[in-house]
Parts: C-alpha cells; sequence; structure tokens
C-alpha cells in the first residue's frame, strides 16, 4: 500500500511545507513516515517515495545510508542507541555500555535472540550532563533516557516488552 | 543577574503561551512589525555587537545585511543541529523559552523579508520538534503568525524540518542540502546563503541561542546588550560544562567571566577534587588547553580565548582531568570525526579514516614512528579541506601531540 493512501493527511501535511520547487525536501520526513511501521524502510517504500517526489531510488537509497537514523535493514523492535562519545566517556560511558553488553549477553550491534533490542553505539546525543545516557528508536518515534544505570536500563526494556 | 536566555529559570512554565505573553512575550514583534522598517531591526541587532552563538562567532546584524535584496523570496533557517559533543544549550532553550526563540527568529525573518522560516532540527530533538509545532500552531492562532499580520502586509510562516542524525548537517551548507532533500554534504563557498542559500534563494542561518538574544536587544536596545559582556563580545553565552566537573550543565554567563569562575564557582570544582589538566572550549572542535592558574583566569570571549592557542566556538566547555590519558582522548575525537565525516572532499574522508587507524593503534601498542605519522597526517590535511569538519578533526591531534607530549611517549 502506498504511503499517500495510508497516510494520506501526514503526506498532504509533509507536501504543503516546502514550495513546489522545493517539493524534494519531503523526502526526510516521508522517510520516518515509511520507517514507522516496522523500523525500516522497504524497497516498496523506497520505490513509492521516489515516485512522489519524482527523484530515483538510487537518490531514495543514498540518503537512506547518508544518514545514521535511516534504516534499510530489519532489526530489533527497538534500537538502544547509546553514547559513548567523548564528554559521556569522561563520565562512565563506556563502562555502562561494557555493562549493558554483560547484562544482556550482546556486543556492540547486535540483537537480543527474541529480536527485541538491537544495541548500538552512537555519536553525542545533546545530554552530556546527564550521561550516562541512551536514546530509544522504536515505534513510539524516539526518546532519550538520560542519567541511567544498568538496572534503570533493565526496567526499561521490561517495561516497553509489557507495552508491546 | 536576571537570565535573558534561559528565562525559564526564572519564570516557571515559560514555555506556555499565555505564561510567556504575560511576561512581555511577543511585544518586540508586534511592535517591530507595526512601527518599524526591516532595516531598522538589522540595525538594532548590528550595533547590539551580537554575534552568532553556533561557534563562528559572525557579527549578526552584519550576516543580515549581507542578505541579495535584487533576488527573491528570501528565506530564514534556525540551526537547531546541535551535534558538537559537549554543546546542549540549543535544547534547554527550546524546551524552557521556546517562544522567546521563535520570536527571535520571527523578528529576523521581518527584518530580511523572509515569508517562510525553517527550523532545521537534529533528528533525535524528535520530540522537541513535535513540541515546537504544536508552539507555531499556538502563535498562528493568537495572529502571531500567519498571513497579514497585525494588519500589515507581512506575513510569516514557520515549519520545523527533522534531520536523520548527521553531525556535518550543522555546517550551513551542509544543512541547506539536507533540508533541500539531498545528502548533507557543504557546498563550494562562495557563494555564500545570504546570495544563494536554501533552493538557490538568499538565505539568513544563525543559530538557535542567537535568535534567542534577538527578542531581548529589541525590547532593551542595543546599548542596553553591549553594556553586558565585554568589549570583543557583547552579551551573554550559555556555557554547556561538561566533563570531569561536579555539576554539569548550562551556565548564561556574561562574556568576560573566568574559566575559573566557570569550573569552579558554577561548575562545583572537579570531581574527587581532582586538578584540572586541560579544557576543551569549543566540543570535539577545540584545540587542546593544558591549564595553569593563568589559563584559568582568563576570561572568557572569542578575542581572549584566542590567546590561549584555542577558538571559544560554541562554548561547550569539556573540563578534562589528571587521570584522562590525551591518547585516549584523541583516539575518541577522531573517531567521532571520522564517523562524521561526509565523504565529499579527499583531505578530511581520507584523512580522517587514516588518523583514526593509527590513533587506533597508539592506544594498544604504539611506537613513536606511529605519533609522527599521526601528526604528519593532521598536518597535511589542515588547510585543504572542504569545511571545518576536517580542519578542526585535526585540532585535538595536534595540539594534544604538542602540547601533551609525555601522553603520547614522546619525550
Amino acid at each position: 500500500m502506498s504511503l499517500a493512501t495510508k497516510y494520506p493527511m501526514e503526506v498532504e501535511q509533509i507536501l504543503s511545507k516546502y514550495p513546489p520547487e522545493g517539493r524534494r525536501s519531503a523526502v526526510m520526513p516521508l522517510l520516518f513516515l515509511a520507517q514507522r511501521e516496522e523500523g525500516y524502510v522497504n524497497k516498496a517504500a523506497m520505490q513509492d517515495i521516489a515516485k512522489i517526489l519524482e527523484i530515483t531510488e538510487t537518490d531514495v537509497a543514498s540518503i537512506i545510508r547518508f544518514y545514521t537514523l535511516y534504516h534499510d535493514k530489519k532489526e530489533g523492535r527497538y534500537r538502544m542507541q547509546v553514547c559513548t562519545d567523548l564528554p559521556c566517556a569522561l563520565r562512565g560511558a563506556e563502562e555502562f555500555m561494557e555493562a549493558v553488553c554483560d547484562r544482556l549477553g550482546l556486543n556492540v550491534g547486535e540483537t537480543t535472540a527474541d529480536g527485541f533490542l538491537t544495541l548500538e553505539a552512537v555519536t553525542c546525543l545533546a545530554a552530556c550532563d546527564k550521561a550516562p545516557m541512551f536514546q530509544t528508536q522504536g515505534p513510539d518515534g524516539l526518546k532519550y533516557h538520560e542519567n541511567m544505570n544498568v538496572d534503570k536500563t533493565v526496567d526499561l526494556i521490561a517495561t516497553l516488552k509489557r507495552k508491546s | 543577574m536576571a537570565y535573558i536566555l534561559l528565562r525559564h529559570r526564572d519564570i516557571p512554565d515559560l514555555n506556555k503561551f499565555d505564561v510567556y505573553q504575560k511576561n512581555g512575550g511577543f511585544a518586540a514583534f508586534k511592535n517591530s512589525v507595526t512601527n518599524k522598517k526591516p532595516s531598522e531591526v538589522t540595525d538594532v541587532v548590528k550595533n547590539s555587537g551580537l554575534r552568532g552563538r553556533g561557534g563562528a562567532g559572525f557579527p549578526t546584524g552584519m550576516k543580515w545585511s549581507f542578505i541579495d535584496n535584487k533576488n527573491w523570496p528570501h528565506y530564514v533557517v534556525a540551526n537547531a543541529d546541535e551535534s558538537e559533543p559537549g554543546t546542549f544549550k540549543d535544547r534547554e532553550i527550546m524546551e524552557g523559552n521556546p517562544f522567546q526563540f521563535l520570536e527571535g527568529l520571527a523578528l529576523a525573518s521581518y527584518a530580511v523579508g523572509a515569508n517562510v522560516a525553517y527550523v532545521y532540527l537534529r533528528g533525535e530533538f524528535w520530540e522537541l520538534g513535535t513540541a515546537l509545532d504544536q508552539k507555531i500552531a499556538e502563535m498562528e492562532e493568537a495572529g502571531y503568525l500567519g498571513e497579514k499580520l497585525f494588519g500589515t502586509d507581512y506575513s510569516l510562516r514557520i515549519y520545523t524540518h527533522l534531520g536523520a542524525g548527521a553531525y556535518i548537517c550543522g555546517e550551513e551548507t551542509a544543512l541547506l542540502e539536507s533540508l533541500e532533500g539531498k545528502r548533507g554534504q557543504p557546498r563550494v563557498r562562495p557563494p555564500f546563503p545570504p546570495s544563494f542559500g536554501l533552493y538557490g534563494k538568499p538565505t539568513i542561518i544563525n543559530n538557535v541561542e542567537t535568535f534567542t538574544n534577538v527578542p531581548m536587544i529589541l525590547a532593551n536596545g542595543a546599548e542596553w546588550y553591549k553594556s553586558i559582556g565585554t568589549n570583543d563580545s557583547a552579551g551573554v553565552k550559555i556555557f554547556s560544562l561538561s566533563g570531569r566537573v561536579r555539576k554539569p550543565g548550562n551556565y548564561e554567563l556574561p562574556f568576560g567571566t573566568t574559566f575559573r569562575d566557570l569550573i569552579y564557582k558554577h561548575g562545583g570544582g572537579v570531581q574527587d577534587s581532582r586538578a584540572v589538566k586541560a579544557i576543551m572550549p569549543a566540543g570535539a572542535s577545540s584545540s587542546l588547553i593544558p591549564v595553569n592558574d593563568n589559563v584559568l583566569d582568563t576570561p572568557m570571549d572569542y578575542a581572549t580565548v584566542r590567546t590561549l592557542g584555542a577558538d571559544l566556538g560554541s562554548a561547550s566547555i569539556i573540563v578534562i582531568d589528571d587521570t584522562v590519558s590525551m591518547k585516549w582522548l584523541v583516539n575518541k575525537t577522531v573517531h567521532f570525526f571520522n564517523h562524521e565525516s561526509c565523504g565529499k572532499c579527499t583531505p578530511c574522508r581520507e584523512g580522517t579514516y587514516w588518523m583514526s587507524h593509527i590513533t587506533e593503534r597508539i592506544q594498544h601498542d604504539g611506537s613513536s614512528g606511529d605519533v609522527d605519522l599521526l601528526l604528519n597526517v593532521a598536518k597535511q590535511m589542515q588547510g585543504k579541506c572542504l569545511c571545518a569538519l576536517g580542519e578542526f578533526s585535526t585540532m585535538a591531534v595536534v595540539t594534544g601531540i604538542e602540547r601533551f607530549p609525555q601522553d603520547f611517549n614522546k619525550l
């Protein structure tokens, strides 16, 4: 089902933000829309977006691959993106990441056996005063979880599982 | 001193429309649109001495005056891509005092004759973007945005646009490329955005904090703003303090405040009462300043920090204590820049890649040959990159090796 059929109001609203000569700008919000349900942009959605904006599928693919938050592969239902950049690392982020890997039995980049959670390391999330921290990217969008420790993380994952 | 930017710390619920309006909100915008010519607004900002708060410190009023009045339409874009490690000030502004930021954006739009403005937010500020959409809707409902405002001919609409995870999109021309729906890669400059910007039209881009100053400057006057801070750098700055301090956070202080006051008086000093080894004043894009009493007592403004062999940049002050090895630190910053390099220009694409291999090796068992090689690669990149990302990726490397040779086994 095309995006325009599935989300007519949202597609209309997105396109209305940009002038006719700037229609291509809509590719970014449209990709977030396409990614909403399954956490990644499938080939059909890529073709659909290319058609709406009159650009090539290669154009769309190159944008997906350029940006960290777009995905073209299905992974965990939630992505847990931990900042391990310099300011967070100065406040225990690397130790936190190690402890999380230990507790979940995962290496960075891997997904839990039940397919629920993928663990990723990301660059600065503008929360340097609240380290250790991470964001989750999932069906409910992008959310920050700050001043975290391993126990709070495990609790959060349990909560997310219950709500799913 | 009362807050000028982080006014929500003085006034609870300032992010609610009614509270903002009750506390003088939107008066500057309404007054300017009904009683001032656009060029008068630009003149006030020029005379105030306001400089860009995103890191480059370019005089704001001057930038606005560069807009090409022979080419239309005009656009204004707010750079809310806040991605420099150690920076989290724009986030607090947009969470706590969003209407002052939006009013500043509206004032700038009026000043340069733009009827459409965009707020480009980094994708991770998803929830902030949703909240801002709501604030914009409230302004529209109250007649502060929309068609023919206050009975004049001036119309203005503001839209948000989310990025999707790319530090390079904080570079103004890469931001424009991204906003246009392409990969966020910087353009060759000149031409600069005031002549050739969004969709090829004249565009003013400023940082969120820069815009947030504008309503207060219009309300209280250029002389008032100039009386705060220093001769070189007027006004206040939000210093994002992070690293090994007891109380990391945003601190809004007048320019001229010393590092010592920021770190010890406001930041609670260093964890475990350790000594400060180095300061990175501009986040990961910094040169490393080796710390001594003279450095700590240096007043922070754009010109004076330069005398310490560094740039104040976005004033994202990362404090490094004596437990930190510069070998480890430089490995971290280089990996960051390598990951974020857009790939367009060869010196940065190749340089950050090779630097990251060498810093990784040095971390584990490097020899002094490796350190010389790293310095060599970094110096070959300098002065040759298409944008500041590549240039700044070399700063911590070169200053780390030259100013902290003992950390690199180079004695």
